[in-house]
Order: C-alpha cells, then sequence, then structure tokens
C-alpha cells in the first residue's frame, strides 16, 4: 500500500517536472503581446489557487477572504520599494511574512467558527480590510499607489522591454506552490488536514490538533497569496484597493481551485488554464457587448459545479 | 466638539430603524432559505436587483404605483425562486461528493450569470423610479424628519414580517418546520420534501423581492446594487443566526442601528466598517449568532 502511494507521488513529480519544462519554454516562440499576458496571468492564478487550495483545500476551510492576504502583499512590497528603497525582490518575501501573519490573526478568531459560518466572516474580515484601505491616506487611499519605474532590472523587478522575465517570476512562483503542496500532501500536517476535513471529531479523537494545524495551513496558504500579490503589484506596476483587495479578488484565487479540484494537485492547474483564458478572452472579443461575458462566465462556473462536482481534475480519470 | 443633540440622536436612530428593517427583510429570505435546507444562496442580492429592476419597469409603462405593483413584483419572484430551486439547486441538492462547495460555487455562478444578463438588458445606467405617491415627501415630526418612501417600506416590511410568522403557524408552516428537522424522515408522512422546498425558495425569493420593490422607491438600481446588500444580508443573518427568522429581525435593525451611528460618529464611508465590526465580536462570544442554536 505504502508502496504504491510513494509510487504515485513520484510519478507526480515526473508529471510536474514535465509540465514545468513545458510552461518554460512555451513563451519562447510567442511574440504577440496579449497572449503573453494571458499566459503570465494565468500561471499567477494557478499559484495563488494552489496557495489558496493548502487552507481551502487540503484543510477544508473554505476562506472567501484571500484578497486581503494578497492585497497585503501588494501593498506591503511596494511600499518598501517607493518609501524605503527596497528591492521587490527581498520585499516580496517580507510581503509573505506579513500577509502570513495577517492570515494567522484572522484565523485566530475565526477558526472558532465552523461551515458557513467561516465562509461569511472571511468574507467580512476580507471587506474590512478593503474598506479601510480605501479610506487610510498613509497607504494611499481610494487612489492607490504607483510603482514609480527605476531602471530595468531583477533588483528592481521591473522589465519594460520584454514580458518574459515576469514569465519566469510567475513560473517559479507557481512551481514553489505545487512543490509545497506536494510536500505538504505527504506529511503529518496534511494527513491531519484530509483527516479533520472529513470528520473532525473523528481527527481529534485520533489526537489530531484540530486548531494548531488549520493555523498552520492558513500561515503557509497567507504567505504564498502574499507573495503572490507583490509579485502582482510589480508586474501591473499600479495597485489600489478595488484591484488588488476587493471581494471579487478573493473570488478569483478561490475558484480555480475549486472548479479544478480541491485538495488536489492538479486542480488549482487545471482551473486557472480553464477560467483566466475564458474570463480574458470573452471580456476582450465580448467586452463591448456588455454582459455577454459575466453571462458566460457565470454559465461555465454553474455548468462545472453541477456536471463535475469533483472539478476539472475528475475528467483525466486521476485519483482525487 | 459639537453638542450632539436631542434631535440628532432621535434621528440617527430612526434612520437606523427605518434601513434596519429592510436590511432585516432582505436577511429574511436568505435565512428562510438556508434554514430549510442549509444552503446560503450566494444570488440573493442579485434577486433583490432583478425585483428592482421589475419594478422600475412596471412602473414605467404602466404608471402604477410601487405599492400596488408590491403583489405582482412578489408573485414573479416566487416564481424565478421556484424556477432556480426546480432548474438548479434539486440539483447540486443531488451532488453525492464536495456537496457544500457545490452549491456555494453553484448560486455564486448564477449571480455572476443575472449580473451579466441585467448589464446586457438593462445597460448599466443608474436608474430610479420616476412616479410614486411617496417620492421625495418627507413628514416633520418636530424637527425629525421622515421621508416617507422609507417609512412606507419599513411598514411593508414589518407586515411582511408578521406574515411569515404567521405562516409559520400554518399547517404548511409545521411542514416547513419538519422537514428543516429531519428532511428524510418527513417523506416517511407523506410530505414532498422536493415540494416544500420548492416554495421555500419562493417564498424566500418573494420576501427579497417585497423589499426590492419597497427599496427602489428611495434607492437607485443597477446591475451591481445587489453586491452591497448581499453582503449586509449574509452578515445580518450570521449575527441573528442562520435559519433563525426572529435573528434576521432583531440582527437587522441591530446592524442598520449601528450602520446610522458609525455614519455620524466616524465618517460615512466607514459606515459599514462599524457593522462588520459587531459582526465579528458578537461571533467570537456566539459562534452562531444571536439567536443561533450552540
Amino acid at each position: 500500500m505504502t508502496n504504491a502511494i510513494t509510487r504515485r507521488r513520484r510519478l507526480e513529480l515526473v508529471v510536474g517536472a514535465v509540465v514545468l519544462a513545458i510552461l518554460a519554454v512555451l513563451p519562447l516562440p510567442i511574440r504577440d503581446v496579449y497572449t503573453q499576458n494571458l499566459i503570465i496571468l494565468t500561471i499567477l492564478y494557478a499559484g495563488l489557487a494552489q496557495a489558496w487550495n493548502i487552507l481551502g483545500g487540503y484543510c477544508g476551510q473554505i476562506s472567501l477572504g484571500h484578497g486581503l492576504y494578497f492585497g497585503i502583499g501588494a501593498y506591503v512590497s511596494t511600499m518598501l520599494f517607493v518609501d524605503a528603497g527596497i528591492s521587490p525582490l527581498l520585499g516580496m518575501f517580507a510581503a509573505g511574512a506579513i500577509a502570513s501573519l495577517v492570515a494567522l490573526l484572522v484565523g485566530w478568531p475565526c477558526f472558532r467558527l465552523s461551515g458557513h459560518y467561516y465562509a461569511i466572516a472571511t468574507v467580512v474580515v476580507g471587506e474590512i480590510g478593503h474598506l479601510l484601505f480605501l479610506n487610510w491616506d498613509f497607504v494611499g487611499a481610494a487612489t492607490g499607489l504607483y510603482v514609480p519605474f527605476h531602471g530595468q532590472s531583477w533588483m528592481n523587478l521591473q522589465f519594460r522591454t520584454s514580458k518574459l522575465p515576469f514569465h519566469y517570476l510567475a513560473l517559479v512562483f507557481a512551481a514553489a506552490t505545487w512543490i509545497v503542496a506536494w510536500v505538504l500532501e505527504g506529511s503529518r500536517w496534511g494527513y491531519s488536514w484530509r483527516a479533520m476535513r472529513d470528520d473532525v471529531i473523528a481527527a481529534r479523537s485520533l489526537a489530531v490538533r484540530v486548531f494548531p494545524s488549520k493555523m498552520a495551513a492558513s500561515a503557509i496558504s497567507g504567505f504564498f497569496t502574499g507573495l503572490g500579490g507583490a509579485i502582482f503589484a510589480q508586474y501591473v506596476g499600479y495597485i489600489d484597493p478595488d484591484s488588488v483587495m476587493a471581494a471579487n479578488i478573493s473570488i478569483l484565487i478561490a475558484l480555480p481551485a475549486v472548479l479544478g479540484g480541491v485538495g488536489t494537485l492538479w486542480g488549482p492547474l487545471i482551473g486557472a488554464a480553464i477560467l483566466i483564458p475564458t474570463s480574458e478572452l470573452t471580456r476582450s472579443y465580448l467586452g463591448g457587448a456588455g454582459g455577454v461575458d459575466l453571462m458566460i462566465y457565470g454559465a461555465l462556473i454553474v455548468g462545472v459545479a453541477l456536471l463535475r462536482p469533483a472539478g476539472l481534475v475528475s475528467l483525466l480519470g486521476a485519483r482525487r | 466638539m459639537s453638542a450632539i443633540s436631542i434631535d440628532t440622536v432621535l434621528q440617527v436612530a430612526l434612520s437606523g430603524l427605518l434601513m434596519g428593517l429592510i436590511y432585516a427583510l432582505v436577511a429574511a429570505g436568505l435565512s428562510l432559505i438556508f434554514g430549510l435546507m442549509d444552503v446560503v444562496n450566494f444570488a440573493h442580492g442579485e434577486l433583490l436587483m432583478l425585483a428592482m429592476y421589475a419594478t422600475f419597469f412596471l412602473n414605467l409603462w404602466f404608471g402604477l404605483d410601487p405599492l400596488i405593483l408590491l403583489p405582482v413584483v412578489a408573485a414573479i419572484m416566487f416564481a424565478l425562486g421556484v424556477a432556480i430551486y426546480r432548474g438548479l439547486i434539486s440539483r447540486a441538492l443531488g451532488v453525492q461528493f464536495n456537496r457544500g462547495m457545490v452549491q456555494i460555487f453553484v448560486t455564486f455562478g448564477l449571480a455572476i450569470f443575472i449580473r451579466g444578463a441585467a448589464q446586457l438588458a438593462f445597460g448599466g445606467d443608474f436608474r430610479s423610479v420616476g412616479t410614486s405617491w411617496l417620492a421625495n415627501r418627507t413628514a416633520d415630526l418636530h424637527g425629525i424628519y421622515v421621508p416617507l418612501p422609507q417609512l412606507a417600506a419599513s411598514a411593508v416590511c414589518l407586515v411582511a414580517f408578521a406574515g411569515l410568522f404567521a405562516l409559520g403557524r400554518t399547517e404548511f408552516g409545521r411542514a416547513l418546520q419538519a422537514t428543516r428537522e429531519d428532511r428524510d424522515a418527513v417523506a416517511l408522512i407523506g410530505i414532498d420534501r422536493d415540494r416544500i422546498f420548492a416554495i421555500g425558495w419562493g417564498l424566500g425569493a418573494a420576501a427579497v423581492g417585497v423589499a426590492g420593490t419597497m427599496l427602489v422607491g428611495f434607492y437607485y438600481v443597477s446591475p451591481n446594487v445587489g453586491a452591497n446588500f448581499a453582503l449586509i444580508a449574509y452578515v445580518t443573518v450570521a449575527l441573528g443566526g442562520f435559519g433563525n427568522l426572529m435573528g434576521a429581525l432583531v440582527a437587522g435593525i441591530l446592524i442598520g442601528e449601528v450602520e446610522a451611528v458609525t455614519a455620524q460618529v466616524l465618517e460615512p464611508s466607514l459606515k459599514q466598517v462599524g457593522m462588520f465590526a459587531i459582526y465579528l465580536v458578537v461571533l467570537m462570544v456566539r459562534p452562531r449568532g444571536l439567536f443561533g442554536k450552540l
């Protein structure tokens, strides 16, 4: 039995390496800026959804407030860069650390709640953050912050002539979240999370320490979400509370994991590969018709949720 | 620091109460559906938006006052609620795997779909009802101003609540209660569970329809109007305790008051922070809301 699991996990690593290799060469022949942008966003969201998946999928805590950690990550690295001149390459780890800390602060009271009460509490916490940032002059309030151009370099994480560096940055980020999820899946925490997700009382009777393991999932998930926020801020060069912290960001982070398959290694990746291009392409081609893009997007969510409740990953026949 | 007159206090308390009753009725529809079948309807705000548009267009075409349109809109929304249950929710309930998340995201996808359809059909403009008896009228009670549309809206909300409470005492209400307690056992005593669920969705949608009809008398309507009210409704329902009608009423009024006071004491742009903070504090003490069963 153990042998079978070990073999499957090794196979996943091999498949993961192949996917990584494909994604590494994918942008080389593409000259079209629009397509390059689409691929970068898709990879970035695959990483963010994987970060969400650690708490929402493996641990089963449906957080609809991850926009808060994303936004805090974006703000921390941007403000360190703008006000203190600290390279975003370092700043993004500070961003992840602070987002992780905030995730612990949010988890501490919210993990007392269960089911829908937890989900709605996370929406509310996220919205409080959004409203406070909208009114907080120190962080630019509703006007937001521009990331000034300090010259093209990896130190400044700013590139004007090519999108390729951002492609690889997003890819390293997404690969890191994937590896972390892979390691966690086979770890003691990973087993604890799945046990308490399925039956919290039974898990507790087997000496699973429920609260500390939820906090661990929250901290790891928050760290990578904040890291992603920092990368996003450097990529777009401008942030405001509506674009990095609003409730729809939380949904955008959770949705690929849910539709791809929660608590699976490949779900977030597959979900992002379907959702982000659908959303972007319908918006570009049907945006003028006002609303049709949202209708297609909404119908896609309803359809996948009803027809493939285990996520699109179940189409591959993979063990969930 | 300026002295706060007794008139200001009363004015703030009254406007909080009037808005709170609207919040309560919006929340009642959500709470009803949740209590019955454990489904949080994330398209609740979009139902409110549709009811507001229905009132707006019926008023525009036929020149009828929103008060007269009330039963018409309620009936339309009832039918829509039943249709949503039959078309989507009954299927989502039948899912074997991952049910909780499927329910969240089916209603969430529906919300996005409805919002897109509204944008396509009605455009993004903000609209408000043109002809109504009560529009822009205010009663002056010794220096305290009461806008009549709000007053009428809260009166209607109280009547709707009375109706919902009365319904709980009828034969149907008891069947509803029984279905809530044990959805499998009721099948054994000849209650058609599917039909009860469908009617529950109809009633929930009709309740939010009544709120929307009255709201359009003093609030603009646009495809995105639902989002804000929906968030407040979730907070209200969680604060009162999911599935508890009395909880929705008390929590709605509380939320309305906190909002009014925050807007007065801090800044109007921060008015929701106060209600969210109160909600979080209460949930720390009572994780299942004020009236929720522990």
